[in-house]
């Protein structure tokens, strides 16, 4: 018994809680409620714009609160020297893309805000590393750089709505509709964009590849970035799960730089999200920078546990006439040999057992 | 092992046809019989069929790994899976349609009918219009002659169905295709599997031409 008997998530909890303070993060406990304003200002951000609102007893608007990071950088004191690491553990309220119904979703995850360096950029991949591979050795982290599209963006220009119709189409590694959004733009940039789709593999595949795609000093130096990131991270045990991926876009309008996804082998989408996220300090009137991530720990329950064929080790049926010291005898013999015991009085339909030990009949079968 | 959700129906055996071709033939699949799920352990792959507009659903839960979707079923329900190849199978176009003689003044909402609401409400917010939808799940073509809506927005193939009923297309929102589509999660933990197929099924796009 013991750990057998915590949730995937559970578990997982623990050793990320562990895992984080072993790094210095200082955790970080909020309320369920925010103040609604906060969620309207910056609607792009979150992943759903459905939120629930409510009105409070002074009459301010609510809102349960749909994500995490927007209330720990508005909480933060904006500083350009320092750093302040947290991690959290925390219910947000969402719509889920798959039902279209609210849903209650456990997440887990930290951030770094501050003055941020190389450093920090690589010790917030390796504890996404790091924290995937607590709860599956079957993990894969892929990593992007927003930089390298954006600038490829600049160079060619274009109004919003294309620039969003590309970033759908790399977003789901779709080249033959980009090639039809390209039409009449010059071949070697059509070029770029559409190869960007295929890159997909280890630093040392996929960095001498993105190095022809790399024009300007802004991709240049994103690239850059990831080599030297690259570099780190080959010093880890782990740096066989890490790739490099450009379908990898979260909100232009608030991420820049590296971004990253962590998947888990029999869960069929994305559970961990990340990336840097400057632009959204900007937004909310900030200096410095910020990089973090979140872990989806509701969906681990897709993860199989090992689950008993049996609900109860002992079934421990007595009746009137049975004296109850021998039932409390016989329910601490069994229990203080580690099984498990449900006392009942007739047996319940739908309880599957191991054995049956049945009192006042004098025999156990 | 790949599972590939195939869509049932003709276009789900052409598509079966380009597999075949592609080297991950499984001959049990043409014997009659009800079994729901078909595997060749050699060329790597096990087929299922399964409703059209289920196969996205299929393929985002995981429970298949790649299959074939229409371009109008991505669309309107806006799965979060790759898309990496269009087929170029089953070509038809998105079309509004109305009776021959209806001309959208643009003085009122325009009640439009359809099985597409996602579809048909994008294409009218982007040309600024103001319409009612109208949700049918079939047999769209008689809600504009009982005057149910003014348009409808749907699949038009040859555009027989729409002559024999006094309808003409009036636009096109978009065209459509099937894709060959990828589960996100499967794409990173079969990546060589998957691309081997991608590359494998490309080779028979090009004779779907």
């Amino acid at each position: 018994m013991g750990e057998a008997l915590l949730k995937n998530e559970e578990r997982a909890l623990f050793a990320l809680r562990q895992l984080y303070r072993a790094y210095g993060y200082q955790p970080y406990k909020m309320s369920k409620f925010e103040e609604y304003d906060l969620y309207l200002r910056n609607k792009d951000f979150l992943v759903s714009d459905r939120i629930i609102a409510f009105t409070d007893t002074n009459g301010r608007l609510m809102a349960l609160k749909p994500d995490v990071t927007l209330s720990i950088i508005k909480n933060t004191e904006d500083s350009s020297s320092e750093k302040r690491k947290v991690y959290y553990n925390e219910n947000v309220y969402r719509v889920s893309p798959r039902t279209g119904h609210y849903k209650e979703i456990l997440q887990t995850g930290l951030e770094c805000i501050g003055s941020i360096d190389l450093y920090d950029l690589y010790e917030t991949v390796l504890l996404a590393a790091k924290s995937l591979a607590a709860i599956s050795e079957d993990f894969v982290l892929d990593i992007s750089h927003l930089g390298i599209l954006n600038a490829i963006l600049e160079s060619i220009g274009g109004d919003s709505a294309w620039k969003r119709g590309v970033t759908e189409c790399i977003a789901s590694k779709n080249r033959h509709d980009l090639k039809k959004l390209c039409e009449g733009l010059p071949a070697d940039q059509t070029e770029r964009l559409c190869s960007l789709i295929g890159i997909y593999g280890d630093g040392a595949t996929v960095l001498p590849q993105l190095e022809a795609l790399c024009e300007g000093e802004t991709a240049k130096a994103a690239l850059e970035e990831l080599r030297a990131l690259n570099g780190l991270l080959q010093g880890s045990p782990l740096a066989s799960r890490i790739r490099f991926d450009f379908s990898i876009v979260n909100h232009m309008s608030y991420y820049n730089g590296i971004v990253f996804r962590g998947f888990l082998a029999g869960i069929s989408e994305g559970v961990l999200s990340g990336g840097r996220y400057d632009k959204l300090l900007r937004r909310m009137g900030k200096e410095g920078g910020a990089v973090g991530f979140a872990l989806y720990l509701d969906l681990l329950e897709e993860l199989s546990s090992n689950r008993s064929d049996f609900d109860v080790d002992a079934l421990v049926l007595y009746s009137d006439s049975t004296p109850i010291e021998e039932l409390t005898e016989v329910v601490d013999r069994l229990t203080a040999a580690g099984e498990c015991v449900s006392v009942q009085k007739t047996i319940p339909q739908k309880l599957r057992y191991r054995r049956l030990v049945e009192l006042g009949k004098g025999a156990e079968q | 092992m790949i599972n590939v959700a195939l869509p049932k129906g003709r276009l789900g055996e052409k598509v079966y046809a380009m597999f075949e071709a592609a080297g991950y033939e499984c001959p049990s699949i043409k014997e009659n019989n009800r079994k729901l799920i078909f595997e060749n352990p050699e060329a790597g792959v096990r087929y299922f069929w399964v409703k059209p507009s289920d196969v996205s659903i299929y393929v985002e839960r995981g429970a298949a790994d790649v299959g074939v979707a229409g371009k109008d079923i991505l669309l309107e329900y806006e799965p979060d899976v790759y898309e990496l190849l269009d087929l170029n199978l089953g070509k038809c176009r998105m079309a509004v349609a109305a009776k021959k003689d209806f001309r959208d003044r643009g003085d009122r909402t325009l009640k439009v009918a359809t099985k597409f609401p996602n579809i048909a409400g994008r294409y009218y917010a982007s040309i600024g219009r103001d319409i009612d939808i109208i949700k049918l799940n079939g047999s769209i073509e008689i809600a504009p002659i009982l005057g149910l809506s003014d348009v409808i927005v749907d699949i038009v193939e040859t555009g027989t169905t729409l002559k024999e009923n006094d309808l003409e297309v009036k636009a096109t929102v978009i065209p459509i295709s099937a894709r060959f589509i990828v589960n996100k999660s499967s794409f990173r933990f079969k990546t060589a599997e998957i691309e081997r197929m991608t590359e494998k099924m490309k080779e028979q796009v090009k004779f779907n031409d």
